[in-house]
């Protein structure tokens, strides 16, 4: 009914109907691919050995990363806090400033945003490639579960590493601030520190961390979905679609991360 | 060669229909595959005899018709015959699918890592045990780019049979392959099927070879089976889609084998 009333309307309403439809079928068929998803965690077999590997896989990558843009964050927040806190005669401050942005903002969408820089990515392609060379429609014939076997252990990691990466990127974040507010700037580096004990509260931990590990399921089912149907939908074939599946996976996962950013900021505030 | 039982099919097709929008691949298939036989489907490229393949192992779904593996339907809502069908049955595919992440042994121990409760050292020594019936047990530890052509085919018919199936289908095995490794390929087929006493299913367009490996013969044309009989009723047959197909593939032979003389002069 709905294909024949739109086929019946004005183009524009028509065209804008078609990518309503797509776009709401979209979320649906996501919101199944993670309920599949989640469901075969009972299912698959070994699978702690399968999520020890996505641990380290998603880990160990991103790891250096995650310390240089926490380091160089913290650094800029140091110097760009000390001269605007400094007009107002309140250095003693900075280490609150610093320590609050990184905890509540910069740390949870800045790591996550690098996680799906980097590992988000590779799943994305590697997914497309096994999807292109039909192993995973080799498993299927196996009878093993696909999405247990590649999908669940990426999501179990991702709930683990997203708010572990989270946490190393705000305590370098810290060390940063630290040096370039105390080091260089000549904020006193005690003032500094115990600013940041009376200014963090455990509600500002908390929130980070729910907010990386939302980010987290939220980037890998996106990057995962992507992949696992690299050649569904889209008129790109072999490589390209492989290509094309990465790119979306990596631009639909930065923009939900900010979209859930404002949803659970506005829980927390 | 095994002679094929005379017992009920074990794989028994009736009137299977595939379309894909407007164009129909498969228009009524009807198939009988006795236990421990090779039962090869000819037919040219495009005909849809991958198509029937995926079907039967439920990696495409049919418009209509029924599949039954000993004379039990399988159906979409049966998901515990689907279930036994897939732990009997495993697919050799057109281009291997192996994991390239995994080495050759993980690669082998993937289907009973999953579908088994067997202990680590049970699928271990299963694992090592169907590398060593194909003569790759020292290569346990290569990743399957680092391996040629037939070894990962080798590899692949490993993994198809650490299982222990009573159905191994083949999608076009010899696809892309030169005349020699062609006669290997199926040589292989025929040593590991005797060797197992699985039944195979192939499908290609490789008559020779098929003729000289397989108990019995079909040929896929426009849809339909319009031939199935003995590799000998297929080499005498006179019905003109048979004999067309025939010509044709023998036709494609010599014309390549003067331009390779011509070559080689």
């Amino acid at each position: 009914m709905t294909r024949t009333f739109l086929a019946k309307s004005p183009p524009m309403i028509s065209a804008l109907g078609r990518e309503t439809i797509r776009i709401v079928s979209g979320f649906g068929d996501l919101a199944l691919f993670t309920g599949r998803s989640f469901g075969a965690a009972v299912s698959t077999k070994r699978l702690f050995r399968r999520v020890i590997r996505a641990i380290y896989e998603q880990g160990t990558v991103c790891l250096p990363v995650i310390l240089i843009v926490g380091l160089f964050t913290g650094l800029v927040l140091g110097l760009q806090g000390y001269h605007i806190l400094s007009r107002f005669g309140s250095e003693g401050l900075l280490g609150a400033m610093v320590s609050l942005s990184l905890i509540r903002e910069m740390g949870p969408v800045l790591a996550s945003l690098m996680l799906i820089g980097q590992s988000g990515s590779a799943l994305a392609a590697e997914l497309g490639i096994q999807r292109n060379s039909e192993q995973i429609v080799a498993l299927e014939t196996m009878g093993v579960e696909s999405h247990g076997y590649l999908v669940t252990p990426r999501l179990i990691a991702a709930l683990i590493v997203y708010p572990f990466q989270t946490a190393l990127f705000v305590v370098i974040g810290f060390w940063g601030g630290s040096l370039s507010g105390s080091a260089l700037l000549g904020v006193d580096s005690g003032v500094y520190w115990s600013s940041i004990q009376r200014a963090v509260e455990s509600r500002d931990l908390r929130e980070c961390f729910i907010k990386a590990a939302v980010f987290g399921l939220l980037s890998v089912t996106i990057c995962a979905y992507q992949g696992f149907h690299a050649d569904r939908n889209h008129s790109e074939t072999g490589a390209r679609a492989v290509s094309a599946a990465t790119t979306r996976a990596v631009v639909i996962s930065s923009i939900m991360v900010l979209v859930a950013d404002y949803v659970v900021s506005s829980f927390f505030i | 060669m095994n002679p094929p039982s005379t017992d009920a099919p074990l794989l028994q097709v009736d009137q299977l229909v595939k379309s894909f929008g407007e164009n129909p691949v498969l228009d009524g298939i009807d198939l009988r595959v006795q236990r421990g036989s090779i039962f090869t489907v000819l037919g040219p490229s495009g005909t849809g005899k991958s198509v029937f393949l995926k079907c039967l192992a439920g990696v495409m779904q049919h418009d209509s018709g029924m599949i039954s593996f000993e004379g039990r339907p399988l159906v979409i809502s049966d998901k515990e015959t689907r279930a036994d069908f897939r732990r009997r049955c495993s697919f050799l595919f057109q281009n291997n699918a192996l994991f390239d992440s995994l080495s050759a042994l993980e690669n082998v121990s993937l289907p009973l890592e999953q579908t088994t409760d067997l202990d680590s050292r049970e699928i271990q020594h299963r694992s090592m045990d169907a590398l060593a019936q194909l003569e790759l047990e020292s290569f346990r530890d290569r990743f399957p780019s680092q391996m040629s052509g037939g070894m990962q085919k080798r590899l692949a018919l490993a993994r198809a049979i650490v299982t222990r199936p009573e159905l191994v289908l083949f999608d076009e095995p010899t696809a892309g392959l030169d005349p020699l490794r062609r006669n290997a390929v199926f040589s292989m087929i025929v040593k590991y099927q005797r060797r197992f006493n699985f039944t195979a299913l192939i499908v290609t367009h490789d008559v020779p070879e098929a003729l000289v490996a397989s108990n019995r013969v079909a040929l896929l044309n426009g849809g339909r089976i319009c031939f199935e009989g003995t590799p000998g009723d297929f080499s005498s047959s006179s019905d003109p889609v048979v004999t067309g197909f025939r010509d044709s593939t023998e036709a494609l032979r010599e014309s390549l084998s003067l331009i390779r003389s011509d070559f080689q002069a």
